[in-house]
């Protein structure tokens, strides 16, 4: 049987039982537009090691030289050039481009951690707890050098807008586990510490770009309803809300039983999902039933709607709900200029909720099947930009190379991968792409990248683009 | 059981364009049958990529083919046949490292019969010129006398089955004011179209309708709508900053131009080239801004020279897009791996875009939004009172310098005065005196200063805010000396390789100049040119699948050979000639499309209908689907009475949820709605933030307007719903009609509000149901005072009993938005 007629019979299927729940549903509207004929799983190819991924996007380029890539030689190397076989004819920004590019090594302390030994900054001593549970890949690199085509690779495959986000591919390839929650989830931090050159977010990065726009993600709010239009209006209450849904579902099924078009049942089927939704979302963001102990250990911030903590809290409620893709942006850290007493704040915020998350979801049971992504959208250079002192420097983007982390679901404990010279500016060993990268997860996932394709403007269209991508089978445990 | 998207997608248009498997053997069309499957499976490493080619073979041509794989007639000498049959993992094609699926039997029997009857290839359909078809003869001469019908009844007769017999009235008359002017007709448009329909006859109250229609300035306010869909038209740069851009001219220029009915050939010429033409109108300056909609970054970060190129590519894929229907852009680091066009071709056709005379990058918060080059549209009464504020301003310029002049002389004076006399004393008394009388005048003077700068400064105020509301438009000018163009490596901005010079792909006409160097007017005259194949067939299908969800070619953005086949290739032939015969006239297109029987049938269908064709592909019944974002809105809007008509201007703010703005802002934006009538207006004229668009736009699929999109999705999920039911200004809307309801007879009021949103009368049922659920509403709100209260804030109603009718009544026009028959149309 091919994949037309499967359609057509499940539609029959459908038809038949009127009661279904959202995967019926969903799926009848797959079949009356056939260009997303994906089924629920359709692209899972190898076994999977994770089930879900929380991504914690730190938007702006957080420096891989003040927090993983330790380079304890640079302290000699205080305010020299950096040399020319170094720095090579790489482009640089317009921002340092014809400046001197004087080195300025790291004010902030190292340390090996763990039993795996692995060198992690001061910045960062919650996170250090879990050293061996961490695998760094110290030798990302990206095409882009800005933070706008930076971001939009790194959510999205590629530079140029219009192409779908990870999360968006992800419930195409892979499903709902849920049938209450939305399978992609977004939440932007509303404040953070570091208070300069807060770059901006798009609605691209969690968009469906040629996908269908189902697949793509919901952005909770920190004020108002965390869904949008999740409350009932003013004068509506959950009684009358449900009286009303009946009879609009008596008319729609008239309708149906009158005009055939099963569309209609697919809207009766989301207007009950709906209405499941507003309990559904409002029990997921009701942090009433966590414990003092669970609250303590994501730190204070836990309590301010918002925050990174908090979010962070949040992620771990959506995964116990097996929702696929949880993504947060935390922004605030690009640091061209006094980047010490910026980078200390943004850290600040992200290190205990970060740790605590992950201890969660350990103790839960959960980090063996949930991936945890910690990364920003490029690196920053060894080089200083404006006033540099031992204390007081500040760093440009630097696409070259950076340090991406990646925790659980089936990823290895301790690690570190890829290597770049002794000034953090060129990979030196195992380059990763962030095309890579994107390979990676989704083989963690179970999907082979190279099939989870999706037809568009002609071409078999995929997350990580026509270039070739590895799979970086060297961290997976 | 797992079959590749791609295959699910051959097999389903093999399914679609041809009845049985029997009928292709006798037949096979290379267009219809085996291109497609080449395309998919070989085209990639045996096409027109030479960099990819493979063993030297091109499957896409002829020559090739026969000369290295296919021997016609010739089955076992066809290597082509002898691979795709093979076994070994290192000989079958395609190679399992490409994961493209192996053919299925049934393919291979395609390709069997295809070099068993001659292995004839044939030029691609949309490279070739449309010309005006015969029209078949048809069994069935009752239907129709129009051309389209005709067309459409033959291949319907042809796979034996029958029309849709004519929606009703009330259908009908919905159908079309939606889809010609994104607003449903008025219960009082109803009624006159019904007893014109009993006064003249259907088909004369018919025209009738459609010819009003097309002169409603609704229409340009609904068509253009696509237009800016397609062309990624928004009110932000969509990058970095995201600051403000000033491009509403350009977004009027198109409602205006549709009104007007400009010829299509116009259109699309004013866009491309408006400045190149001799003496250009304001409106044809206005229309370049076409080449400015790209998104574009702010100076500081990126390097110029980077910027520089995309905003190029991003020019160069819009006109792609919009004007060929062709995925130019994928030849921008190679040659194309499906269509004939090579990566120097490509960037021949970039060397028209890159001569704007402009920064590749935008200053910080740019004055209005505008960045240069731009061109006033002032009117000349708005010329005048700008010209009347600057000369005020430079009244107080002037006796602001004036006073400043006196205040210098008084303190110069001062000084005088202080000074000690010759012999060294002071005339102490003379001093004192003057002392006084001196710092009495220069606070008069500073006194007068303050006041001319304040009042200065209110007038500068009155004139910036009245500039505010003066259109101009960025626009393209060329640059003086034109910039070499090189093919760019692997399609990086520092990688220049050859020069090229500017010139159209190969496989289409040539272009014509006088001059040297092409200009982009040529481009714009080659584009328009009746030779052109594509140009009229990509803009009537498109206008097709505006009328009926899905185009004729359902990949309306791709004509290429990865796109879809036509539907009903000689429909779209004889759109497009007709197109072009008529002068290029959209209201002509669309009159004679809305005029047919088949748009007229009844989308009623029988689960079978459904299940055989479920897109409406054959077009055996009228077409059902949901209707676009803006047009819920409207409707909302337009059916409570709320909508304000008023056209054009700077675009609106209607309340959104508070936060989405702050939570993606890198300037502290925050979204203010806007007060008054302006939150009412159509939703074209809604502000676009690329970088957070309105929500109750992008939830029902709107693009977010980064990229070119030539046809919308579909889709129909929760957020949608909760949006529908529960955004809070769709609920006012549904208490203003409240308010109306309960102002008519008691009797009548179901009916009217039935009507007022659905456009229909109820049956019992629906009547029963409605009325149900009204009485039981009222209860709970007599029950529930406070929440009656909620709902009836600041309306004019005294007594528990008119508030809880009220608020009831609210709610069944809020079950009435939320029905699939008020939100699709059909």
């Amino acid at each position: 049987m091919n994949f037309y007629d499967q359609a057509i019979q499940s539609r029959r299927r459908f038809l038949l039982n009127t009661g279904m729940g959202l995967g019926a549903a969903a799926f009848s509207s797959l079949v009356a537009s056939p260009t997303a004929c994906a089924s629920p799983g359709a692209f899972a190819k190898v076994a999977p090691k994770a089930k879900r991924v929380i991504f914690l996007f730190m938007a702006g380029a957080p420096s891989q030289v003040d927090l993983f890539d330790y380079k304890p030689d640079l302290n000699e190397l205080f305010r020299k050039e950096l040399p020319e076989s170094i720095r090579g004819n790489q482009r640089v920004t317009a921002m340092t481009r014809g400046r001197d590019k004087l080195v300025a090594p790291t004010k902030f302390k190292f340390k090996q951690q763990g039993e795996s030994g692995l060198w992690m900054s001061e910045l960062l001593p919650n996170i250090s707890k879990h050293a061996d549970k961490l695998c760094l890949i110290k030798s990302m690199n990206t095409d882009a050098i800005n933070h706008d085509p930076g971001k939009t690779s790194f959510c999205t495959g590629s530079e140029i807008p219009g192409k779908p986000s990870i999360g968006a591919w992800l419930s195409y390839g892979l499903g709902s586990m849920n049938k209450d929650l939305p399978d992609f989830i977004v939440m932007p931090s509303a404040y953070w510490g570091g208070k300069v050159n807060v770059q901006a977010l798009y609605a691209r990065l969690w968009g469906s770009g040629f996908l269908p726009s189902k697949y793509q993600g919901t952005s909770f709010q920190s004020t108002g309803d965390p869904v949008l239009f999740l409350s009932n209006p003013k004068g509506v209450d959950g009684s009358i809300r449900g009286r009303m849904l009946e009879s609009l579902k008596q008319l729609n099924q008239k309708h149906f039983n009158e005009l055939g078009d099963p569309e209609i049942q697919t809207t009766i089927a989301q207007q009950e999902m709906a209405f499941r939704m507003q309990t559904s979302v409002p029990e997921l963001v009701d942090l009433s039933q966590e414990s003092p102990e669970t609250l303590e250990m994501y730190g204070p911030e836990v309590n301010n709607p918002g925050s990174f903590a908090r979010n962070c809290l949040l992620a771990r409620r959506m995964a116990e709900a097996d929702v696929r893709f949880v993504q947060l942006f935390h922004r605030g850290w690009d640091h061209h200029s006094n980047l010490p007493t910026h980078l200390t704040a943004q850290c600040k915020d992200v290190d205990q909720p970060t740790a605590a998350l992950i201890q969660d979801l350990d103790q839960r049971g959960l980090l063996k099947d949930t991936l945890v992504v910690f990364a920003g959208e490029f690196g920053r250079t060894v080089y200083c930009q404006g006033k540099l002192t031992h204390d007081v420097y500040g760093r440009d983007h630097h696409p070259r190379c950076f340090t991406a982390m990646m925790v659980g679901g089936g990823i290895k404990g301790g690690a570190e991968y890829g290597k770049t010279d002794e000034f953090s500016y060129n990979v030196v060993e195992n380059p990763v792409h962030v095309r890579d990268f994107h390979a990676t997860m989704l083989h963690l996932l179970g999907i082979d990248h190279e099939q989870l394709t999706f037809p568009y403007q002609g071409l078999d269209q995929k997350l990580t683009g026509v270039e070739e991508a590895r799979v970086i089978k060297e961290i997976i445990a | 059981m797992r079959i590749a998207l791609s295959c699910a997608f051959v097999l389903a248009t093999l399914l679609m364009f041809s009845s049985t498997l029997a009928q292709e053997i006798d037949d096979v069309s290379y267009d219809r049958d085996i291109r497609p499957l080449l395309a998919d499976r070989c085209f990639s490493c045996h096409g027109p990529d030479a960099e990819a080619r493979q063993a030297g073979l091109r499957l896409d041509q002829q020559s090739s083919a026969h000369e290295l794989a296919v021997v016609p007639g010739d089955l076992d000498a066809s290597e082509l046949w002898v691979r795709i049959n093979a076994v070994d993992e290192d000989v079958v094609m395609p190679p399992p490292s490409t994961h493209k699926p192996p053919l299925t039997k049934r393919q291979r029997k395609l390709i069997q019969s295809w070099i068993e009857q001659g292995a004839n290839y044939e030029a691609f359909w949309a490279f070739e010129k449309p010309t005006r078809p015969s029209l078949p003869n048809v069994e069935n001469r009752e239907w129709s006398r129009f051309p389209i019908d005709r067309l459409v009844l033959n291949s319907l007769e042809q796979r034996g089955i029958v029309p849709s017999p004519e929606a009703d009235s009330r259908t009908l008359v919905r159908r079309v004011t939606l889809d010609l002017t994104g607003l449903p007709p008025s219960v009082d448009e109803i009624k006159i179209f019904l007893d014109q329909e009993q006064a003249m006859g259907c088909d004369a109250a018919w025209e009738s309708l459609v010819d009003r229609l097309l002169d409603s300035p609704h229409y340009g306010e609904h068509i253009a709508r696509f237009w800016l869909d397609l062309v990624r038209f928004a009110d932000t740069n969509g990058m970095h900053k995201d600051f403000y851009r000033n491009h509403f001219a350009y977004r009027d220029w198109v409602i205006r131009s549709y009104n007007d009915d400009l010829p299509f050939d116009q259109f699309l010429t004013h866009q491309l080239a408006g400045d190149l033409l001799e003496d250009p109108t304001k409106d044809q300056l206005a229309a370049t801004a076409f080449h400015r909609l790209h998104l574009i970054i702010d100076r500081g970060t990126a390097l110029p020279e980077e910027s520089f190129h995309k905003n190029v590519v991003d020019r160069v894929t819009a006109f792609g897009t919009a004007f060929l229907g062709m995925t130019v852009h994928c030849a921008q680091c190679h040659d194309h791996k499906y269509d004939p066009i090579s990566q120097k071709e490509f960037y021949s056709l970039y060397a028209f875009f890159n001569n704007l005379d402009a920064a590749p990058e935008t200053v910080a918060r740019p004055k209005n939004g505008l960045q240069a080059p731009f061109v006033s549209l002032a009117d000349e009464y708005q010329s005048k009172q700008l010209a009347q504020f600057n000369t005020e301003i430079a009244g107080w310029d002037a006796k602001l310098a004036d006073v400043k002049k006196r205040i210098e002389q008084l303190k110069q004076k001062q000084q005088a005065i202080t000074e000690p006399n010759e012999d060294g004393t002071e005339d102490q008394q003379v001093t004192e005196a003057s002392k006084a009388i001196q710092a009495k005048q220069l606070a008069e003077l500073k006194k007068q200063q303050t006041e001319f700068e304040a009042k200065k400064r209110q007038v500068v105020q009155a004139r910036d805010s009245f500039n505010l509301n003066i259109p101009y438009a960025m626009v393209m000018k060329e640059r003086a000396e034109i910039r070499p163009t090189h093919v760019l490596l692997r399609g990086q901005y520092d990688a220049p390789g050859d020069l090229v010079q500017r010139q159209t792909p190969g496989f289409l006409p040539p272009l014509k100049s006088e001059q040297e160097i092409p200009s982009r007017l040529d481009l714009a005259n080659w584009v328009v040119s009746p030779d052109n194949p594509l140009t009229s067939r990509v803009a009537v299908n498109r206008i097709w699948q505006q009328l009926f969800g899905v185009g004729l070619v359902k990949t309306s953005e791709d004509f290429g050979a990865q796109g879809e086949l036509p539907s009903h290739p000689e429909l779209l032939n004889f759109l497009a000639a007709s197109f072009v015969e008529s002068g290029w006239k959209t209201k002509a297109l669309i009159k004679q499309i809305v005029m047919s029987k088949t748009y007229r049938q009844s989308s009623r269908a029988s689960d079978d209908s459904y299940d055989r064709d479920p897109e409406n592909r054959w077009l055996a019944r009228g077409s059902r689907h949901r209707l676009d974002a803006e047009v819920i809105r409207d409707q909302v809007l337009f059916n409570s009475g709320l909508l304000v008509p008023t056209m054009y201007g700077p675009s609106v703010k209607p309340p959104q949820p508070d936060g989405l703005w702050k939570a993606v802002t890198m300037i502290g934006e925050r979204y203010r709605a806007d007060q008054g009538d302006s939150i009412y207006r159509r939703s074209i004229y809604t502000y676009w933030k690329r970088g957070m668009p309105p929500p109750q736009m992008t939830i029902l699929n709107a693009p977010i307007r980064d990229a070119c999109v030539a046809r919308r999705e579909r889709t129909n999920t929760p957020s949608q719903a909760l949006l529908l039911l529960n955004e809070p200004e769709y609920m006012k809307a549904a208490r203003k009609l409240a308010i109306k309801i309960v102002q008519q007879p008691v009797d009548q009021r179901i009916r009217f509000a039935w009507e007022s949103v659905t456009c229909k009368v109820p049956d019992s049922i629906e009547y029963g149901i409605v009325e149900t659920l009204l009485d039981e509403l009222q209860q709970s709100y007599e029950e529930s005072p406070k929440l009656a209260e909620l709902i009836c804030e600041g309306a004019a109603l005294e007594g528990t009993q008119a508030k809880s009718e009220l608020a009831a009544w609210t709610v069944v026009v809020n079950t009435l938005f939320n029905l699939d028959i008020t939100k699709n149309r059909d």
